[in-house]
């Protein structure tokens, strides 16, 4: 625990360099990632043993706030979180070395590494907090640094839009968080976690806590329709912070969540149901606006809500799972949830690098402009490629094993013949395999339109694959899918612990249940070894036909028409087309069609926009409602003081007379 | 009970026998079009003329391809013949790999070959094809859950949640409950026929491009390639095929090799009646193959209820 205190200490001390650096923006760069880097070692001990025995440890010292303790500790729960959490912050930071060169303002260069490193240290206080003032500080830490990320680029308007919803869905969030503490305090008269797990609310009590955990975590998480901060700033920050954004930032909402969660006691049937059917609308809802945007990062901030869905979605499984008194499938929902925690980080972490390092070479993340860049860009196309298989749940990536458990856990829970139980998993696997065949299309829309055929425009000309400290994070990560791929079963073991502290249930039957999913894991992972075998066996057969030699180079079958050019190539948005007509009932999908019905049409242009469903409808008009509210209100305000101390007097004389006849 | 051995090489014979036969099921569908039609007709065998044709060819390269549009035949043909190995490929037989949940990754297999097929068509740079793979995309999203229902429906009703134990259930009390096992298989029969293109979702033999859906989307390959990918769809038919026999040829007689035999004809009578299918309906339009999709999945969710009250 000392030696994670120290870690903590340098990634703070490393965050101040860049203060200091002046112009050196590079001495920045890397002294935030070794930081980073530092940290990881001296928490990674720690992390690994809570992870393998279940231990935990604490650490907790006087703090001069009120209520507040500095006190840390490291559970198998935190440490699950911790470890992927300070992974990919490094990875991030190396590859942001080299990805902010380019930027040329030293200034911002310097704030966004200062707040990256105060970012990194806000997530994992978080996630060892064990007081509920020194969380919320750890929150708002976490919070404040990321608004200033998502806001470096300030002379944009839209960056500056970004920022303000963000902002404002932030602290929305973060009031509900504020009341969970606020009710746990009132009834343990202490804010630290350990006072909490031994008390007993009564049910209306964790009724409300439940509630407010849905909504203050689920914010940050993005469950929808409490997402509409995503999918604008992670587009507006920098390519390796949405990395770390989406690949981690909301996954510290589901942390958040899980910890309430083991606060409350037993969950009744209606809890799994409602996450469940928050998971499936998030998952299906996520990857529908995903597949219809035309921004790449746009796309997959979408997608981390699809990912979130999934997550609820194995939660969800766990939670009915108790509630029906049926561990193997809780044990199963619980680990499919967890480790595809884990798994959407590091393939997510993978996509948005991917797309920085195109967007860093073609200087534009617009999927309609790009095309062709697996040519120019081989390294980079093959670790996006390995991140949209993994993201699609593809065998034999890391994605399916998550993925599998989920529905295993569904499988179950169908032959069990327990009513809701039976009807959850029918849910669960409906949607699973909804949510599996869009992000199918969505992926390898994303992957094909950028990467594959002619290139669109000219802006993809000069890319080249970026140097070793942008790639090599990539290669790190894609390696990552492939392991955690190939050895599910002990992947999932690693979750035992982490399963056991979120359901209650003993380490033993949590082991129990996932030996249920050993074998076949083992299965998956040996079938594919043999079907990559048997692959480079089929692709060294065909090199050996007699034929293979005679290779002629030929243009693409055009259909008989004369000239063919690029920018006839299927785009991005006619790809998804037949898909958003058929679900237009939720995109709504804005169609610009100028008129052409003149005899002399003259040159035109069509666009289509798919703005986010909830902002446009929900919470647009409810911040003009409420702008108009406060409209009236300030009509009161009129700047004069004698009218300000006549409201004094009547303010005054209304207390006295209720007083009075009290 | 047969011990393990037996079972193992059982095993492996029905495997091997649906790589060898795989090829007929489609000159089966293409003799009795031709029947219907009054035509002669292709030989039987004329797929495996084609195979072998292809294989001792060159091959022309699109230069606007990379690798990717080089190693998707590879992987489509390996992912159906992973999927062969996780079913009990002549029923009797239990499949080569067998554990819980290979139904999931039965799905999946066709999910992994399906995007390597898009992104080489999409490689290609040429319209018709995108236009091919947008169409496929949206069908198998479809289709998957039709797919996945329907089969959870079937291991709810025998318990078993592995294709081979779904397959040994089924056996010991056939036609448990007659209206499940009907909907499960008309709901897999359009599976079947919407993820191997044929009619009504896609028509194999039309002549325009852009009618197309899956035979533009492999436009662009020749020679050892073309035949990777026509074998291929060959075995994936056949998956496909043995789990709707399955559904409706519950029968076992004891022996192994007449309950074999009598399953692979099984097999080629369901390809039988896709001929007959493919003679006497048009294809459908493209919007209302959607449409036919969401009812095979209501029909299969109608079947897990129906189990589920059952029990």
């Amino acid at each position: 625990m000392k030696l994670l205190i120290a870690g903590f200490f340098i990634l703070l001390m490393s965050s101040f360099v860049p203060l200091f650096s002046g112009r050196r923006s590079r001495v920045a760069a890397v002294s935030v990632a070794v930081g980073t880097f530092c940290c990881l070692l001296l928490s990674a001990g720690v992390c690994i043993e809570s992870l393998f025995t279940g231990n935990t440890f604490d650490i907790a010292y006087r703090m001069s706030l009120p209520f507040a303790t500095f006190a840390l500790g490291v559970d198998p729960l935190s440490a699950f979180f911790l470890l992927p959490l300070l992974l990919l912050s490094t990875l991030c930071a190396v590859y942001g070395v080299s990805y902010m060169e380019k930027k040329n303002s030293e200034a911002s260069s310097v704030t966004i590494w200062f707040f990256f490193g105060i970012l990194v240290l806000g997530m994992s206080l978080v996630v060892v907090a064990r007081n509920g003032m020194f969380f919320l500080i750890a929150w708002e830490i976490m919070t404040l640094s990321s608004f200033f990320l998502v806001t470096h680029d300030n002379h944009k308007k839209s960056v500056r839009k970004a920022g303000w919803i963000y902002l404002v869905a932030s602290h929305i969030g973060a009031a509900f968080i504020f009341a969970i503490f606020a009710i746990l305090g009132r009834h343990s008269d202490t804010l630290d976690f350990a006072a909490f797990q031994t008390i007993m609310t009564g049910a209306a009590i964790s009724t409300a806590l439940f509630i407010f955990a849905l909504l203050g975590f689920g914010s940050k998480a993005g469950f929808i329709p409490l997402h509409i901060w995503l999918p604008e700033a992670h587009p507006a920050a920098p390519s390796h912070v949405s990395s770390l954004m989406s690949g981690i930032m909301i996954k510290v909402g589901v942390y958040g969540f899980l910890r309430t969660l083991t606060f409350l006691g037993d969950p009744p049937l209606w809890w799994g149901v409602t996450l469940i059917v928050i998971g499936a609308s998030s998952g299906i809802l996520g990857v529908l606006f995903a597949l219809a945007q035309h921004d790449i990062k746009r796309l997959l901030a979408y997608s981390s809500v699809e990912n979130v869905g999934i997550i609820a979605l194995g939660i969800g499984m766990g939670l009915v799972g108790i509630s029906c008194g049926e561990p193997v499938v809780a044990v199963l929902g619980f680990a499919g949830g967890l480790l595809h925690v884990v798994n959407h980080c590091i393939f997510k972490g993978l996509l948005f690098l991917g797309a920085g390092a195109v967007i860093h070479e073609t200087g534009t993340g617009e999927i309609d402009h790009l095309g062709g860049l697996m040519k120019k860009m081989p390294r980079t196309g093959i670790c996006f490629m390995t991140g949209s298989a993994a993201i699609c749940g593809l065998p034999p990536f890391n994605g399916f094993v998550s993925e599998f458990l989920i529905f295993l856990s569904a499988l179950f829970g169908v032959t069990t013949g327990i009513i809701p139980l039976s009807s959850c998993s029918i849910a669960v696997i409906i949607s699973l395999a909804l949510i599996g065949g869009l992000a199918t299309a969505c992926f390898s829309k994303a992957f094909g339109i950028i990467f594959l055929g002619e290139p669109r425009s000219g802006c993809a000309e000069r890319a080249r694959d970026p140097d070793a400290a942008m790639t090599v994070p990539m290669i790190i990560l894609a390696v990552l899918c492939l392991i955690i791929g190939l050895s599910g079963a002990s992947a999932a073991m690693l979750t035992v612990t982490t399963v056991s502290e979120i359901s209650g249930l003993s380490m033993t039957a949590c082991a129990a249940g996932l030996k249920t999913a050993a074998y076949p894991l083992t299965a998956i992972a040996m079938l594919s070894s043999l079907l990559i075998i048997l692959g480079g066996f089929l692709f060294a057969a065909r090199r050996a036909m007699p034929g293979a030699r005679v290779e002629t180079k030929g243009p693409t079958w055009d259909c008989g028409y004369a000239k063919p050019e690029p920018r006839m190539q299927y785009t991005s948005s006619s790809f998804a087309q037949p898909l958003t007509q058929l679900f237009s009932f939720f995109l709504r999908t804005k169609t610009k069609l100028p008129d052409t019905s003149a005899a002399f049409p003259a040159a035109n242009s069509f666009s289509t926009e798919t703005p986010d469903f909830w902002q446009e409808y929900i919470f647009r008009p409810a911040v003009i409602f409420f702008n108009r509210l406060s409209a009236i209100v300030a009509k009161t305000e009129t700047g004069r003081i004698h009218i300000y101390i006549l409201y004094i007097i009547l303010t005054l004389l209304i207390l006295l007379t209720w007083n009075f006849f009290r | 009970m047969t011990d393990f051995s037996t079972l193992l090489l059982r095993a492996h014979a029905g495997f091997l026998a649906a790589l060898v036969l795989a090829p007929l099921v489609p000159g089966i569908i293409n003799r009795t079009k031709a029947v219907f039609a009054g035509r002669q007709g292709p030989p039987l065998l004329q797929l495996y003329y084609d195979l072998f044709k292809l294989l001792r060819k060159g091959t022309v390269y699109s230069g606007t391809t990379s690798w990717v549009f080089r190693i998707a035949p590879i992987v489509s043909l390996t992912a159906a013949i992973g999927a062969l190995m996780i079913i009990p490929c002549a029923g009797a037989s239990p499949a080569i790999i067998s554990f819980q949940g290979d139904i999931i990754l039965f799905a999946y297999l066709f999910g992994i070959s399906r995007f390597f097929t898009v992104a080489a068509a999409l490689d290609t740079g040429s319209s018709f094809e995108g236009m091919g793979a947008s169409r496929e995309v949206l069908y198998a999203a479809l289709a998957e859950p039709a797919f996945l229902i329907a089969l959870s429906a079937l291991a709810c009703l025998n318990n078993r949640i592995s294709i081979t134990g779904i397959f040994i259930a089924s056996t010991e009390n056939p036609f448990a409950n007659i209206a499940v096992i009907l909907l499960t298989a008309v709901t897999l029969a359009i599976v079947l026929l919407t993820e191997n293109c044929r009619i009504p979702a896609d028509d194999p033999n039309t002549h325009l491009e852009l009618t197309m859906i899956h035979e533009v989307m492999v436009l662009d390959y020749s020679g050892p390639d073309f035949a990777y990918i026509l074998y291929g769809s060959s075995l994936k038919l056949w998956a496909f095929a043995s789990l709707l026999a399955a559904v409706i040829l519950p029968v076992r007689t004891g022996s192994f090799m007449l309950d074999s035999i009598v399953f692979i004809f099984g097999i080629f009578a369901i390809a039988a009646a896709v001929g007959v299918i493919e003679s006497i309906m048009a294809r459908f339009r493209l919007d209302k193959i959607p449409k036919m999709l969401i009812a095979a999945a209501a029909l299969s969710v109608t079947a897990l209820i129906l189990t589920l009250m059952r029990g």
